[in-house]
């Protein structure tokens, strides 16, 4: 369970550009929740998934994750329990280290890295095997170079790479968004597939108001640095994306603004 | 006409130097790194070893005294950009102008000092024939020493930490969020590299120039690169395993050196003039990748308008 109570975030603290990114935000994600986050741009979602992951540290309040205090634990620390896929493909691979290096990298997120030699044959048939559940046939290919795989692919395996080990919560900011739409799509697909499979809790921004209502079990709606709506069950499988702006514009007393969100 | 004995010395002093740009490899291409450190930790690296055995150290163990000389300064430029954020480049020239005073203080405030005793070559020597020419113990010590440093790296890299600094230097962002201390792999990797430098140095000084030379660093980062990028244009074409990566370096070192041999014999060239070629050497390998592009770009905007008509 992670717990996260009165947290708050201010850029640029002092200067004429100081912002008050995350404002006073509380939230219990309960375990198995696969949480979708939408907003408008600047509403604060990846801030607040870089505060949760710990590349940034809060001005005050407290996250608990299943009992411990992490608030402060750096981000390498907490790297251990959260696994973190970005929005940028190039992002979440070593471009120039094999497909089975990156995963060899992700299989010890959570061990102390000695200087134990290379990959056993045991390991790598698990990598087989969790490359299979892609479906692109990457199973076949451990030796190649991960910086010669489409974006797609690269998404892919990220999304292997942050699951590999179980994390406690698993964060994923708008990673189909550079994607094809097809691909996209596939990629979604996939990160629900690996969600409910591996029964993971997870917490997903995306700027698409179908794929919000459509995945999950619950859905945030974020404004000006707080959670403005926070619906589950019945509440949320009815809703539809025409209720979602008006819900917005009822709390927020503005329109919704998110270039991508009305492009799509 | 490139006589032989040119040849012979290019190989035999590109063994030794080759070593140098192992270590430059290790930051350069591994970490991303362009370590300056390096211009004050070869010449620390042949202080340590050239002043020890003057005081009567037995020359293998000054040898290693200096190899654990050179990883401090590796520490110290590692500290300056990872816990002081720094950027690389500069924490490198810190390093590098900080260990001018100290090679100064550890040389007794002088530039240059011979080496009075014994020294790994003088050791070597007693093993082959009387009369054994320089170059054969330059050639036969470097190649011992290359052949075991690309064993080691090669484990070393492939270990769970040696992946680790790989990543770092490839996508620290990624890394971290792998639970990988990318600060501590930067400071790992650059205490390696100045330790196989300051062997470089220690061995240099032993072998060829009898002597530790407070300058002797100048010139040595850029000589690095190019001996790395000569390497990689003639023997890296496709994907190859780390070990003959290595292997490609020490190539580029030797043709480097035998480029330089041959052009001090061109009548008319002084041995001055070799910063001015190796700059030039790298400038031109560095340039490739735009020349390229644009090259590409030509052909491109050609079928466009081939295509247009
Ligand atoms: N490192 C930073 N330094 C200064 N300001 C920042 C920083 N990170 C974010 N901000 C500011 O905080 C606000 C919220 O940014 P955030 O990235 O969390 O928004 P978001 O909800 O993810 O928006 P988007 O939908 O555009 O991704 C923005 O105004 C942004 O400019
Ligand atoms: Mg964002």
């Amino acid at each position: 369970m992670l717990e996260i109570k009165n947290l708050n975030k201010s850029f640029n603290v002092g200067t004429v550009n100081e912002k008050h990114v995350i404002n006073d935000i509380s939230l219990t994600v309960n375990d198995g929740d696969f949480i979708t986050i939408i907003g408008s741009n600047g509403a604060g979602k990846s801030t607040l998934l870089n505060l949760i992951a710990g590349t940034y540290m809060p001005d005050s309040g407290k996250i608990v994750l299943d009992g411990k205090n992490i608030t402060f634990s750096s981000e390498i620390k907490r790297a251990k329990d959260i696994g973190h896929v970005f929005q940028d493909p190039m992002m979440g691979t070593a471009a120039d280290m094999w497909i089975e290096e990156n995963l060899a990298l992700a299989y010890r997120r959570t061990k102390k890295r000695s200087l134990s030699w290379g990959i056993s044959n045991k390991e790598r048939e698990i990598y087989k095997k969790e490359l299979s559940r892609l479906g692109l046939g990457l199973e076949n290919s451990l030796n190649k170079k991960i910086g010669l795989l489409s974006g797609g692919q690269r998404q892919a395996v990220t999304l292997l790479m942050a699951t590999l080990q179980k994390p406690k919560v698993l964060l994923l900011d708008e990673h189909t968004a550079a994607l094809d739409p097809k691909t996209a799509a596939a990629v979604l697909t996939l990160s629900d597939q690996i969600i409910r499979e591996d029964n993971l809790t997870a917490m997903m921004v995306t700027h698409n108001m179908q794929n919000a209502i459509d995945y999950g079990n619950r859905l945030i709606m974020m404004h000006a640095g707080r959670i403005i709506l926070d619906l589950s069950g019945e509440e949320k499988k009815n809703l539809t994306v025409e209720m979602l702006l008006r819900q917005f514009e009822k709390a927020s007393g503005e329109e919704f603004v998110n270039d991508r969100a009305l492009l799509s | 006409m490139i006589r032989l004995v040119t040849l012979q010395s290019g190989i035999a002093q590109g063994l030794l130097w080759a070593i140098l740009t192992i270590g430059v490899y290790i930051t350069y291409r591994i970490l991303d790194f362009a370590d300056l450190t390096i211009e004050g930790t070869f010449p620390l690296g042949a202080a340590v070893t050239v002043v020890l055995i003057n005081s009567g150290m037995n020359p293998f163990l000054a040898t290693a005294v200096a190899m654990l000389a050179g990883p401090l300064a590796g520490l110290s430029t590692g500290i300056l950009n990872t816990v002081f954020k720094i950027p690389g480049i500069l924490s490198g020239i810190l390093s590098m102008i900080a260990l001018y005073s100290v090679n100064i203080r550890i040389m007794s405030d002088k530039a240059t000092v011979a080496i009075a005793g014994n020294s790994i070559k003088k050791i070597v020597a007693t093993l082959f024939p009387a009369g054994t020419v320089s170059n054969t113990l330059s050639t036969t010590v470097g190649i011992i020493v290359c052949a075991a440093l690309i064993a080691t790296l090669y484990w070393f890299f492939g270990t769970e930490t040696g992946c680790a600094i790989r990543a770092t230097g490839n996508n620290s962002k990624m890394s971290r969020s792998m639970g990988i201390n990318t600060d501590m792999m930067t400071i790992i990797g650059l205490m390696l590299s100045n330790a196989i430098v300051a062997l470089s140095g220690s061995l240099i000084a032993q072998f060829d120039y009898g002597s530790a030379l407070v300058n002797m660093g100048q010139g040595t980062i850029v000589i690095g690169l190019a001996s790395v990028i000569i390497g990689e244009v003639i023997l890296i074409h496709k994907e190859h395993n780390f070990a003959y990566r290595l292997f490609s370096v020490v190539f580029g070192a030797i043709v480097y050196r035998t480029i330089i041999s041959v052009v001090l014999t061109i009548s008319g060239f002084k041995a001055t003039d070799i910063k001015i070629i190796t700059a030039i050497i790298v400038a031109i390998a560095l340039s490739i990748p735009v020349f390229k592009e644009k090259a590409a770009m030509r052909k491109k905007r050609n079928l466009a308008m081939k295509e247009g008509k």
